[in-house]
Protein backbone atom coordinates (compact mmCIF):
# COMPACT_ATOMS: atom_id res chain seq x y z
CA UNK A 1 0.00 0.00 0.00
CA UNK A 2 0.95 3.49 -0.74
CA UNK A 3 1.91 5.51 2.17
CA UNK A 4 -0.15 9.06 2.19
CA UNK A 5 2.60 10.86 2.94
CA UNK A 6 6.19 12.15 2.32
CA UNK A 7 8.98 12.10 4.50
CA UNK A 8 10.88 15.45 4.57
CA UNK A 9 14.03 16.36 5.84
CA UNK A 10 15.70 19.39 6.45
CA UNK A 11 19.64 20.40 7.45
CA UNK A 12 20.46 23.88 8.12
CA UNK A 13 21.92 25.87 10.94
CA UNK A 14 20.00 28.87 10.77
CA UNK A 15 17.12 28.57 12.66
CA UNK A 16 14.43 31.02 10.45
CA UNK A 17 15.27 29.13 7.75
CA UNK A 18 14.46 25.78 9.67
CA UNK A 19 11.10 27.95 10.49
CA UNK A 20 9.85 29.31 6.83
CA UNK A 21 10.55 25.80 6.10
CA UNK A 22 8.59 23.83 8.13
CA UNK A 23 5.94 26.42 7.75
CA UNK A 24 6.01 26.40 4.77
CA UNK A 25 5.50 22.53 4.30
CA UNK A 26 2.31 23.39 6.45
CA UNK A 27 0.57 24.94 4.03
CA UNK A 28 0.80 23.13 1.02
CA UNK A 29 -1.65 20.14 -0.49
CA UNK A 30 0.71 17.27 -0.17
CA UNK A 31 0.67 15.35 3.09
CA UNK A 32 4.02 15.42 4.68
CA UNK A 33 6.27 14.82 7.61
CA UNK A 34 9.04 17.54 7.82
CA UNK A 35 12.28 17.18 10.63
CA UNK A 36 14.82 19.29 10.55
CA UNK A 37 18.36 18.80 11.95
CA UNK A 38 20.75 22.03 12.87
CA UNK A 39 23.93 20.96 10.75
CA UNK A 40 25.67 17.98 8.95
CA UNK A 41 26.45 16.17 11.67
CA UNK A 42 23.44 15.71 13.88
CA UNK A 43 21.87 14.94 10.48
CA UNK A 44 24.16 11.73 9.06
CA UNK A 45 24.31 10.59 12.94
CA UNK A 46 21.04 10.30 13.04
CA UNK A 47 20.66 9.01 9.28
CA UNK A 48 23.32 6.32 9.89
CA UNK A 49 21.47 4.81 13.39
CA UNK A 50 19.93 1.72 13.12
CA UNK A 51 15.75 2.80 13.42
CA UNK A 52 16.21 5.93 11.41
CA UNK A 53 12.99 6.67 9.29
CA UNK A 54 14.71 7.56 5.55
CA UNK A 55 13.50 10.83 4.07
CA UNK A 56 11.75 10.73 0.81
CA UNK A 57 13.55 14.23 0.26
CA UNK A 58 16.65 15.46 2.05
CA UNK A 59 17.21 19.14 1.55
CA UNK A 60 20.91 20.13 2.57
CA UNK A 61 21.69 23.84 3.07
CA UNK A 62 26.16 24.27 1.86
CA UNK A 63 27.13 26.07 4.20
CA UNK A 64 27.25 24.40 7.54
CA UNK A 65 29.31 24.37 10.32
CA UNK A 66 31.09 21.08 11.59
CA UNK A 67 30.05 19.35 8.82
CA UNK A 68 28.83 20.68 5.09
CA UNK A 69 26.21 19.96 2.78
CA UNK A 70 28.72 18.85 0.34
CA UNK A 71 30.44 16.69 2.32
CA UNK A 72 27.03 15.21 3.80
CA UNK A 73 25.91 14.68 -0.20
CA UNK A 74 29.08 12.51 -0.85
CA UNK A 75 28.70 10.35 2.29
CA UNK A 76 25.06 9.95 1.42
CA UNK A 77 26.05 8.95 -2.32
CA UNK A 78 28.30 6.43 -1.11
CA UNK A 79 26.33 4.44 0.76
CA UNK A 80 23.98 2.05 -1.00
CA UNK A 81 21.03 2.41 1.98
CA UNK A 82 20.37 5.72 0.62
CA UNK A 83 19.66 5.13 -2.65
CA UNK A 84 16.21 5.81 -3.27
CA UNK A 85 16.57 9.24 -0.96
CA UNK A 86 16.42 12.43 -3.17
CA UNK A 87 18.65 15.34 -2.33
CA UNK A 88 17.83 18.61 -2.88
CA UNK A 89 20.67 21.63 -2.37
CA UNK A 90 18.96 24.17 -0.41
CA UNK A 91 21.52 27.16 -0.26
CA UNK A 92 21.64 30.92 -0.74
CA UNK A 93 24.58 30.77 -3.41
CA UNK A 94 23.72 31.06 -7.00
CA UNK A 95 26.84 29.96 -8.80
CA UNK A 96 26.66 27.95 -11.37
CA UNK A 97 29.81 26.62 -10.21
CA UNK A 98 28.28 24.95 -6.91
CA UNK A 99 25.15 24.15 -8.59
CA UNK A 100 27.07 22.47 -11.36
CA UNK A 101 29.44 20.64 -8.94
CA UNK A 102 26.52 19.53 -6.37
CA UNK A 103 24.43 17.88 -9.52
CA UNK A 104 28.03 16.19 -10.89
CA UNK A 105 28.21 14.79 -6.94
CA UNK A 106 24.67 13.27 -7.19
CA UNK A 107 22.17 16.09 -6.08
CA UNK A 108 18.94 15.39 -7.90
CA UNK A 109 17.44 19.24 -7.03
CA UNK A 110 18.97 22.25 -6.35
CA UNK A 111 16.97 25.43 -5.01
CA UNK A 112 18.40 28.83 -4.40
CA UNK A 113 17.00 29.74 -1.34
CA UNK A 114 14.09 32.63 -2.33
CA UNK A 115 13.85 35.49 -0.90
CA UNK A 116 9.26 35.54 -0.25
CA UNK A 117 7.51 32.98 1.76
CA UNK A 118 5.44 32.53 -1.31
CA UNK A 119 7.76 31.91 -4.03
CA UNK A 120 9.40 29.27 -1.13
CA UNK A 121 5.64 27.70 -0.38
CA UNK A 122 5.45 27.36 -4.55
CA UNK A 123 9.08 25.82 -5.00
CA UNK A 124 8.87 23.17 -2.16
CA UNK A 125 5.27 21.92 -3.55
CA UNK A 126 6.54 21.50 -7.08
CA UNK A 127 9.83 19.95 -5.89
CA UNK A 128 7.48 17.23 -3.58
CA UNK A 129 4.75 17.02 -6.72
CA UNK A 130 7.65 15.86 -9.18
CA UNK A 131 9.35 13.86 -6.54
CA UNK A 132 5.90 12.06 -5.87
CA UNK A 133 5.60 11.49 -9.41
CA UNK A 134 9.33 9.96 -9.80
CA UNK A 135 8.26 7.83 -6.98
CA UNK A 136 4.74 6.58 -7.90
CA UNK A 137 5.79 5.75 -11.26
CA UNK A 138 9.24 4.33 -10.73
CA UNK A 139 11.07 6.71 -12.96
CA UNK A 140 14.57 6.59 -13.30
CA UNK A 141 15.87 8.64 -10.38
CA UNK A 142 19.51 9.47 -12.27
CA UNK A 143 18.08 11.48 -14.51
CA UNK A 144 16.34 13.23 -12.16
CA UNK A 145 17.67 16.79 -11.97
CA UNK A 146 16.18 19.93 -10.97
CA UNK A 147 16.92 23.42 -10.75
CA UNK A 148 15.18 26.55 -9.17
CA UNK B 1 -27.78 -29.16 26.10
CA UNK B 2 -27.50 -25.58 24.63
CA UNK B 3 -24.39 -23.88 24.55
CA UNK B 4 -23.77 -20.23 23.89
CA UNK B 5 -20.87 -18.98 21.92
CA UNK B 6 -19.57 -15.54 22.09
CA UNK B 7 -17.62 -14.20 18.46
CA UNK B 8 -15.02 -11.75 18.22
CA UNK B 9 -15.92 -11.22 14.31
CA UNK B 10 -12.23 -9.03 13.48
CA UNK B 11 -10.18 -12.70 14.65
CA UNK B 12 -12.78 -14.71 13.00
CA UNK B 13 -11.85 -12.81 9.39
CA UNK B 14 -8.69 -12.44 10.31
CA UNK B 15 -7.83 -16.01 10.78
CA UNK B 16 -9.74 -17.07 7.71
CA UNK B 17 -7.90 -14.41 5.30
CA UNK B 18 -5.06 -15.33 6.85
CA UNK B 19 -6.00 -18.87 6.21
CA UNK B 20 -6.83 -18.43 2.65
CA UNK B 21 -3.74 -16.34 1.88
CA UNK B 22 -1.40 -19.46 3.08
CA UNK B 23 -3.71 -21.67 1.16
CA UNK B 24 -2.93 -19.93 -2.22
CA UNK B 25 0.88 -19.55 -1.15
CA UNK B 26 0.36 -15.66 -1.08
CA UNK B 27 3.34 -13.90 0.99
CA UNK B 28 1.80 -11.02 2.29
CA UNK B 29 1.83 -8.83 5.62
CA UNK B 30 -1.61 -7.69 7.65
CA UNK B 31 -1.63 -3.89 7.73
CA UNK B 32 -4.57 -3.11 9.57
CA UNK B 33 -8.62 -4.24 9.64
CA UNK B 34 -9.11 -4.99 5.87
CA UNK B 35 -6.03 -4.73 4.53
CA UNK B 36 -3.44 -6.47 3.53
CA UNK B 37 0.01 -5.86 1.86
CA UNK B 38 1.08 -8.51 -0.70
CA UNK B 39 4.63 -9.16 -0.55
CA UNK B 40 4.70 -10.61 -4.24
CA UNK B 41 2.96 -9.54 -7.46
CA UNK B 42 -0.37 -10.97 -8.70
CA UNK B 43 -1.00 -12.53 -11.68
CA UNK B 44 -4.81 -11.96 -13.09
CA UNK B 45 -5.01 -15.05 -12.69
CA UNK B 46 -3.92 -15.90 -8.92
CA UNK B 47 -6.02 -13.14 -8.34
CA UNK B 48 -9.10 -14.64 -9.56
CA UNK B 49 -8.25 -17.78 -7.69
CA UNK B 50 -7.63 -15.99 -4.64
CA UNK B 51 -11.02 -14.20 -5.02
CA UNK B 52 -12.83 -18.08 -6.16
CA UNK B 53 -12.00 -19.30 -2.65
CA UNK B 54 -13.06 -15.99 -0.62
CA UNK B 55 -16.32 -16.39 -2.19
CA UNK B 56 -17.64 -19.14 0.42
CA UNK B 57 -17.05 -16.34 3.05
CA UNK B 58 -18.55 -13.54 0.68
CA UNK B 59 -15.49 -11.91 1.35
CA UNK B 60 -14.85 -9.74 -1.30
CA UNK B 61 -10.84 -7.76 -2.89
CA UNK B 62 -12.23 -4.10 -2.96
CA UNK B 63 -10.52 -2.72 -6.07
CA UNK B 64 -10.41 1.04 -5.83
CA UNK B 65 -11.80 2.10 -9.13
CA UNK B 66 -9.98 5.69 -9.51
CA UNK B 67 -6.43 4.17 -8.58
CA UNK B 68 -7.22 1.70 -11.47
CA UNK B 69 -8.16 4.46 -13.73
CA UNK B 70 -5.59 6.31 -13.18
CA UNK B 71 -2.86 3.56 -13.94
CA UNK B 72 -4.65 3.67 -17.01
CA UNK B 73 -4.46 6.62 -17.99
CA UNK B 74 -0.65 6.99 -17.04
CA UNK B 75 0.13 3.67 -19.12
CA UNK B 76 -1.61 5.38 -22.09
CA UNK B 77 0.30 8.08 -21.96
CA UNK B 78 3.49 6.99 -21.34
CA UNK B 79 2.83 4.18 -24.41
CA UNK B 80 1.45 7.50 -26.37
CA UNK B 81 5.37 8.73 -25.45
CA UNK B 82 7.63 6.32 -25.90
CA UNK B 83 6.25 3.40 -28.15
CA UNK B 84 7.40 4.48 -31.71
CA UNK B 85 4.76 2.81 -33.07
CA UNK B 86 2.02 4.79 -31.36
CA UNK B 87 1.70 7.44 -33.95
CA UNK B 88 -0.63 10.24 -32.60
CA UNK B 89 -2.06 12.49 -35.27
CA UNK B 90 -5.09 13.35 -32.73
CA UNK B 91 -4.80 15.75 -29.92
CA UNK B 92 -3.62 13.90 -26.36
CA UNK B 93 -6.79 14.84 -24.97
CA UNK B 94 -9.18 13.35 -27.81
CA UNK B 95 -6.99 10.10 -28.06
CA UNK B 96 -7.15 9.51 -24.07
CA UNK B 97 -10.91 9.92 -24.13
CA UNK B 98 -11.25 7.77 -27.15
CA UNK B 99 -8.90 5.02 -25.72
CA UNK B 100 -10.31 4.72 -22.25
CA UNK B 101 -13.39 5.19 -22.72
CA UNK B 102 -14.62 8.54 -20.47
CA UNK B 103 -14.88 11.93 -21.53
CA UNK B 104 -11.31 14.00 -21.14
CA UNK B 105 -13.19 16.53 -18.34
CA UNK B 106 -13.74 13.69 -16.39
CA UNK B 107 -10.21 12.18 -17.06
CA UNK B 108 -8.59 15.28 -16.25
CA UNK B 109 -10.73 15.88 -12.65
CA UNK B 110 -10.04 12.78 -11.74
CA UNK B 111 -6.05 12.63 -12.80
CA UNK B 112 -5.67 16.02 -10.89
CA UNK B 113 -7.40 14.42 -7.53
CA UNK B 114 -5.33 11.41 -7.41
CA UNK B 115 -2.06 12.36 -8.49
CA UNK B 116 -1.86 16.28 -7.34
CA UNK B 117 -0.93 16.75 -10.69
CA UNK B 118 -2.37 17.37 -13.91
CA UNK B 119 -2.79 15.14 -16.97
CA UNK B 120 -0.82 18.06 -19.32
CA UNK B 121 2.04 18.28 -16.81
CA UNK B 122 2.54 14.52 -16.91
CA UNK B 123 2.50 14.42 -20.59
CA UNK B 124 5.26 17.18 -20.62
CA UNK B 125 7.29 15.33 -17.92
CA UNK B 126 7.01 11.91 -19.45
CA UNK B 127 8.25 13.83 -22.81
CA UNK B 128 10.94 15.03 -21.15
CA UNK B 129 11.56 12.36 -19.62
CA UNK B 130 11.79 10.35 -22.69
CA UNK B 131 13.99 13.38 -24.23
CA UNK B 132 16.75 12.58 -21.40
CA UNK B 133 16.84 9.04 -22.09
CA UNK B 134 17.04 9.96 -25.97
CA UNK B 135 20.30 12.67 -25.08
CA UNK B 136 22.16 9.91 -22.60
CA UNK B 137 21.51 6.55 -24.82
CA UNK B 138 21.71 7.47 -28.00
CA UNK B 139 23.62 10.62 -28.80
CA UNK B 140 21.03 12.32 -30.77
CA UNK B 141 20.96 15.47 -31.94
CA UNK B 142 18.18 17.87 -30.34
CA UNK B 143 16.87 18.45 -33.82
CA UNK B 144 16.20 14.63 -33.98
CA UNK B 145 14.93 14.11 -30.50
CA UNK B 146 12.39 17.15 -31.25
CA UNK B 147 11.30 15.66 -34.40
CA UNK B 148 10.82 12.04 -33.08
CA UNK B 149 9.02 13.76 -29.54
CA UNK B 150 6.53 16.01 -32.24
CA UNK B 151 7.80 19.35 -31.43
CA UNK B 152 7.29 21.99 -33.89
CA UNK B 153 10.76 22.98 -33.38
CA UNK B 154 14.09 22.60 -31.36
CA UNK B 155 13.31 26.15 -30.10
CA UNK B 156 10.26 24.55 -28.56
CA UNK B 157 11.89 21.70 -27.12
CA UNK B 158 14.92 23.25 -25.29
CA UNK B 159 12.42 26.11 -24.18
CA UNK B 160 10.13 22.98 -22.09
CA UNK B 161 12.92 21.67 -21.08
CA UNK B 162 14.56 24.58 -19.85
CA UNK B 163 10.87 25.39 -17.80
CA UNK B 164 10.46 21.54 -16.90
CA UNK B 165 14.18 21.06 -15.59
CA UNK B 166 15.44 24.36 -14.77
CA UNK B 167 18.49 23.44 -17.22
CA UNK B 168 19.69 23.52 -20.68
CA UNK B 169 19.62 20.01 -22.36
CA UNK B 170 23.14 20.74 -23.05
CA UNK B 171 23.89 21.72 -19.27
CA UNK B 172 21.92 18.25 -18.47
CA UNK B 173 23.51 16.09 -21.08
CA UNK B 174 27.50 17.80 -19.43
CA UNK B 175 26.31 17.13 -16.05
CA UNK B 176 25.34 13.35 -16.51
CA UNK B 177 28.31 12.56 -18.51
CA UNK B 178 30.84 14.45 -15.78
CA UNK B 179 28.61 12.02 -13.22
CA UNK B 180 29.75 8.92 -14.65
CA UNK B 181 33.12 9.95 -15.09
CA UNK B 182 32.93 10.45 -11.53
CA UNK B 183 31.57 7.03 -10.65
CA UNK B 184 34.07 5.49 -12.49
CA UNK B 185 37.39 6.99 -11.02
CA UNK B 186 35.04 6.17 -7.21
CA UNK B 187 34.72 2.33 -8.51
CA UNK B 188 38.26 2.13 -10.08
Amino acid sequence: MQEDYINITLADDDEDDRLFFTDAFDEIKITTRVSTFNDGVYLMDYLNSEDALLPNVLFLDLNMPRKSGLECLKEIKQNPKFKDIAITIYSTSASEEDIENTFVQGANIYIKKPSDFKTLKKVLSEVVTINWQYHTNSMNKENFLLRF
Amino acid sequence: MTLFFKFDFNSICQIVLQQILTDNNIKYKIVGFGEVEVLEKLSKDKLSQLQTALDQYQIEIVENQKSILVQKIKDTITDMVFNEDTIVNVKSSVYLAEALGHSYGYLSNLFSEVTYTSIENFIILQKIEFAKQLIIKQNLSLTEIAFRLNYSSVAHLSTQFKNTTGITPSAFQRIIAKRRELNQQNTN
